[in-house]
């Protein structure tokens, strides 16, 4: 049985891999499992320099799902490089850095220091919905996507996934954008925005009135953007979006994903990357399926 | 060391209409857990409530490992928590939180609480009283209904002051008050404090003024309770109107020291 997938030139020995900001950089799950049973790691956003992050409540409940608006807080490259990468080097599974920015600059400068260390790929984060400059301003529209992908392509070799927001009219042709500027694979999605209110108060629960929705609430958005990406662009796909067990994984993979990654998923099972490897493995005796590759994209529409 | 137990509910109690007492079995948190830590339960196994409830220890049994939580029902997950019968499984995460409660280098604890917040000071209480410390302890109450816990904290405190808001039941006033007095007679040298915010604000700056010093214990909605969703962000006393600087009530606290957080 070969659970073994290659995303985007980056090797894995199963399509599982934990989602950016939901995973931290490692550490605090490996209390729990041996990090190298994932097939990869995708590390909390990283910028240039230092962010301190949004004004608290940062976080809040909705029905099967939960809205954030962390505003991107993480230590900077530099500390990741010196004192969050060695950490998890340690540890055989692929270490991909969400990299963030707000503007194309930074983009460029943080992608030239990631191409100097020893990753297995950057996921560009084009889709942020919590910060004022960049990220999302960038990742709804397509010549948005298309420059800074472009951009960033020129100084890094390492392989490129970008991440996209779904929150556009047409996801499909910023899918295109990205494909169009060189990268070599897409992510999706990034948290849908939106917003809770205390009818108490008649304010809204989060500092930042809104924040990102995450969680089993935004599956079959998440399944349906995968599928819409997949038909129209030949690069692997890194579909994620409410995913906590094996079945809602292998539901992304028919619909298009080469991998795919838990979420808000790991915030109510530590185990549920884990368990979600078990799952994908039990469909696949089920079934019958040799290599788990043979299933990507192969759901047949009514 | 976090680590995931399918705890058995040995003993439920009603202590008010709305607060219960949880006795659980979780030998491998009680043996890691410190006064001051928290646990987080997942209250279902489907995804609805969806985050797990943050709740903190009230006692630890370090001998049979049994851990007990008080918790006061307060939406969907608390609700749901509360119909759990004697021997159901309870999935808990814990312990928690780096920041807990120390009192090594000191001998007069004034400990301080309000309302449902008194639960986690149980186990400190508990700890320095057997590690010969002179514990006074001050409960403040709204009034008699809500007065809990009475003869427990009286077991483990050298002194205990109960006080309601209204006078309905023994000393009338805020607790803080009667610390204060305490502190101003000399009798105290480190303060430690949970319960609602205003009191918290209020012991703070008591203990900033008064040059004592004094850990808080804090709560914020969290998402992972494990120091990487970076959620409950609580603001540092360093922080500048342009260049803030956060903290995580999960990972740093819950508990810190009072004058390090802006609250």
């Amino acid at each position: 049985m070969n659970t073994k997938v290659n995303l985007a030139g980056i090797e894995m020995k199963n399509p599982v891999t934990v989602a950016s900001g939901t995973f931290g950089y490692g550490r605090e799950y490996s209390d729990f499992f041996d990090l190298s049973k994932l097939g990869g790691i995708i590390t909390k956003g990283t910028s240039l320099k230092p962010r301190s992050g949004n004004k608290p409540s940062r976080i809040c409940e909705t029905a099967s799902g939960m809205l954030n608006s962390i505003g991107l807080q993480n230590p900077g490259v530099e500390y990741f490089a010196e004192n969050d990468l060695p950490f998890l080097r340690k540890f055989d599974t692929a270490v991909i850095v969400n990299a963030c920015g707000s503007s194309i600059d930074e983009y460029v400068e943080l992608c030239k220091i990631l191409n100097t260390l020893d990753i297995d790929g950057v996921e560009l984060n084009l889709s942020c919905p919590n910060v004022k400059a960049g990220c999302m301003a960038f990742g709804n529209t397509y010549e948005g996507v298309k420059q800074v992908t472009s951009e960033v392509r020129k100084v890094l070799d390492k392989p490129l996934i970008v991440k996209l927001t779904p929150n556009v009219t047409d996801i499909a042709s910023i899918a295109k954008a990205v494909e169009d500027a060189g990268a070599d694979g897409v992510s999706l999605i990034n948290t849908l925005l939106g917003m809770k209110i205390d009818i108490d108060k008649r304010k809204p629960f989060l500092a930042n009135n809104t924040g990102g929705l995450s969680g089993p609430a935004i599956k079959p958005v998440a399944v349906r953007m995968v599928y819409q990406v997949a038909q129209a662009v030949n690069i692997p796909i890194l579909g994620m979006g409410g995913i906590v067990n094996g079945e809602d994984a292998i539901e992304f993979m028919l619909a298009g994903a080469n991998a795919i990654s838990i979420g808000a998923g790991n915030f109510i099972d530590p185990y549920t990357s884990i368990n979600t490897i078990k799952g994908i493995e039990d469909y696949m005796k089920k079934h019958n399926i040799d290599d788990i590759n043979s299933i990507v994209g192969t759901v047949q529409m009514n | 060391m976090a680590k995931q137990e399918q705890a058995k509910l040995m003993k439920k109690e009603q202590l008010k209409s709305d607060i219960y007492k949880f006795s659980v079995q979780a030998p491998e948190i009680v043996k890691e857990a410190k006064p001051g830590n928290f646990i987080e339960i997942r209250v279902s196994d489907q995804t609805e409530p969806f985050l797990r409830r943050p709740i903190s220890i009230y006692n630890l049994e370090k001998e049979n490992g049994i851990l007990e939580f008080i918790f006061q029902v307060k939406g969907k997950g608390t609700e749901i928590l509360s119909k759990k019968k004697e021997n159901d499984l309870i999935d808990i995460i814990g312990p928690l939180g780096y920041g807990t409660f120390k009192y090594d280098q000191y001998r007069n604890l004034g400990i301080i609480g309000g309302g449902i917040g008194v639960f986690p000071l149980y186990e400190l209480a508990k700890c320095a009283k057997k590690d010969n410390k002179n514990v006074n302890t001050y409960l403040g109450f709204r009034n008699k209904d809500y007065v809990v816990l009475e003869d427990e904290f009286q077991s483990v405190s050298n002194y205990l002051t109960i006080t309601t808001d209204d006078g309905s039941y023994a000393k009338q006033g805020f607790a803080i008050n009667f610390l204060e007095k305490d502190i101003e007679e000399g009798k105290i040298d480190a303060i430690y404090a949970c319960g609602p915010l205003p009191m918290l604000k209020a012991v703070q700056k008591l203990a900033i003024e008064k040059n004592i010093p004094c850990q808080i214990s804090l709560e914020e909605k969290m998402g992972c309770g494990l120091g990487v969703c970076l959620g409950c962000a609580v603001k540092t006393a360093k922080s500048s109107k342009d260049a803030p600087e956060y903290w995580h009530v999960c990972k740093a606290g819950p508990v810190f020291q009072a004058k390090d957080v802006e609250i």
